[in-house]
């Protein structure tokens, strides 16, 4: 069934017991993205350490999909160097707008890989990028985004 | 399902896309006509027969096809008159929708002579509830003119809060500008009332009438407004079709919106003049075969009669809101009985999002519009981010209600909240 395709346990268990929850100080930038098409909101902190990505927290509401890509997303970029993380939300952005046919890498993705189903629909892309659409502009006004890239 | 007056399973059949099944070869369950209405038969057909046998510019044309496509253009708009109980076909004003429509009167105000200017000073009053289509071009109105925009308040049980209706509506208001029926809670509004209150200010009503339109026998005289907006794609007809209805002495008076072709008496160099209402409004080529396709809805819903959609609509509403109440979690965002009010039902679900409702439910087959709606000021007064809304039309059967009801059931298991 289509459902189970997109709605992997992975995500289930993501969204019930999320990781690194909750807005924490202190942080270098803090980003509020909103997706205008439903109201889902997310505001996303993330505190620097050199080139290291220390913490992130955040908070928002939002349906399933957004709220574990968010928790899936602190478990890939915390405590990697910003560069690594970064390259990681290219590999899964890339995976997202994929419309299901980039074969994703379970080595850089990790729990990841559970949204190549949800690739397919495209009403709900969106939502799997909010919170990686809020890191990318949390890293951006700590001033490391430009020079990472 | 038959008892108000016309016969639902046979009024289905008129329905092509009713017909379909999907997700897993089951009915679709369409339950989503407060976002667009499906087409009958006789709709599709008549904008396939215009284009295979009539096109033609309108108006504009001394041959044969010019004439039929003309005779067909403006005959719509007798229909559409005689249909809202319009006094004179030329106050039926063809736009592209209702959101063209209201700005098209929030513009021209910035510019019309008193007493109608907006200008610094002058208040314009809407409600929490409306639609962003009657929020954000009365904010584009009064922050380019200086005017200040005030409104109407909620109750909890998502009624208009009318408490404070002489501090909104005093000598400094212009305009009151409000939604006849909400196409979020549902909830019908006391539009004559206010109406009264606005005109003994001297204030100009407007009325959105995109969720009225299709639900109730309407009479633009009865409601005591100026000016009213109807759209057609939710009133059986094709998309990219609405109406302005105003009152001749108002649509006399008010400056036009566009500039182009038809809209004009004489065009020299330095100046223009123009056509009298409805043309002054109508620049360029219009909506031809959109109009000539609201024309046959209107057909439609004529034969069957108001009366009897609006008894149908109000029986599947208290239905569902009744079967809804009974799930576990739920929480009904509007008015939960049927007392002055309409089709749509929003709702949220404890520990559930709109968005995995509607997906969990799309499995089913079943279509229902999951986020804000469009309203999102109305769903920040009810405390809720965001709501799923099931809303059916004269084509809605009991059973799918039903089967929307398990659906529900179906969601709360998936999740595991049940």
């Amino acid at each position: 069934m289509q459902l189970q395709q997109m709605y992997q346990e992975i995500i289930l268990d993501h969204y019930k017991n999320p990781h690194g929850r909750g807005l924490r100080d202190p942080f270098d930038a803090e980003s509020f993205q909103v997706n205008p098409t439903c109201g889902d909101e997310v505001t996303l902190r993330v505190k620097l350490d050199g080139d290291k990505v220390a913490d992130v927290s955040y908070e928002g509401q939002g349906c399933s999909i957004s709220q574990a890509s968010t928790s899936v997303l602190t478990d890939l970029v915390v405590g990697r160097d910003v560069a690594a993380a970064l390259s990681t939300m290219d590999a899964f952005v890339e995976l997202m707008q994929g419309r299901g046919q980039v074969e994703p890498d379970e080595d850089v993705l990790e729990d990841g890989i559970a949204f190549a189903g949800v690739a397919k629909y495209p009403a709900r892309v969106k939502c799997a990028l909010l919170g990686w659409m809020a890191f990318k502009d949390a890293v951006a006004r700590s001033g490391e985004g430009v020079t990472a890239r | 399902m038959t008892g108000h007056g016309f016969d639902v399973e046979q009024v289905r059949k008129d329905f092509p896309i009713l017909q379909r099944r999907l997700a897993e070869d089951r009915p679709l369950v369409y339950l989503d006509s407060a976002n667009t209405s499906q087409k009958p038969q006789s709709v599709i057909d008549t904008l396939t027969e215009h284009y295979e046998r009539h096109n033609a510019n309108v108006a504009r044309a001394v041959h044969q096809l010019g004439e039929e496509s003309t005779a067909a253009f403006e005959g719509a708009r007798d229909k559409i008159a005689a249909f809202i109980g319009a006094p004179s076909r030329d106050e039926i004003i063809f736009t592209r929708g209702i959101t063209e429509a209201i700005n098209l009167v929030s513009n021209v105000l910035a510019w019309a002579d008193e007493p109608y200017r907006v200008g610094p000073g002058d208040e314009v009053v809407v409600t929490e509830m409306e639609h962003h289509s009657n929020i954000v071009p009365w904010q584009l109105l009064t922050q380019r003119t200086g005017a200040t925009l005030k409104w109407f308040g909620i109750t909890d049980d998502g009624r208009l809060d009318l408490s404070n209706i002489d501090e909104l509506i005093t000598e400094r208001t212009k305009v009151v500008s409000l939604v006849h029926v909400s196409n979020m809670l549902g909830t019908i509004n006391p539009v004559a009332e206010i109406a009264r209150r606005a005109k003994a200010v001297g204030a100009l009503v407007v009325l959105d009438a995109a969720q009225a339109g299709p639900q109730l026998p309407y009479d633009v005289m009865e409601t005591g407004a100026d000016l009213i907006g109807f759209t057609g794609h939710k009133l059986l007809g094709p998309t990219g079709i609405g109406v302005l209805w105003g009152r001749s002495e108002v649509l006399a008076a008010l400056p036009p919106f566009h500039g182009g072709g038809e809209m004009i008496e004489d065009v020299r160099m330095e100046r223009s003049t123009y056509a009298p209402a409805p043309h002054k409004f109508e620049a360029g080529t219009p909506p031809i075969a959109q109009a000539i396709g609201l024309g046959a809805a209107i057909d439609y819903l004529s034969a069957l009669g108001m009366e009897n959609v609006a008894a149908h609509e109000q029986a599947i509403t208290g239905y569902a809101l009744e079967r809804m109440l009974e799930v576990p979690g739920v929480r009904i965002l509007g008015p939960t009985d049927m007392v002055d009010r309409g089709g749509a039902i929003s709702f949220t679900m404890e520990g559930l999002h709109p968005h995995d409702i509607s997906q969990v439910l799309d499995s089913y087959g079943i279509a229902v519009r999951g986020g804000h709606h469009c309203a999102k000021p109305a769903h920040r007064r009810l405390g809720a981010q965001s709501s799923t809304r099931v809303s059916g039309y004269l084509y809605t059967t009991e059973a799918e209600i039903d089967a929307m009801i398990e659906g529900l059931h179906q969601v709360r298991k998936f999740f595991g909240v049940a």
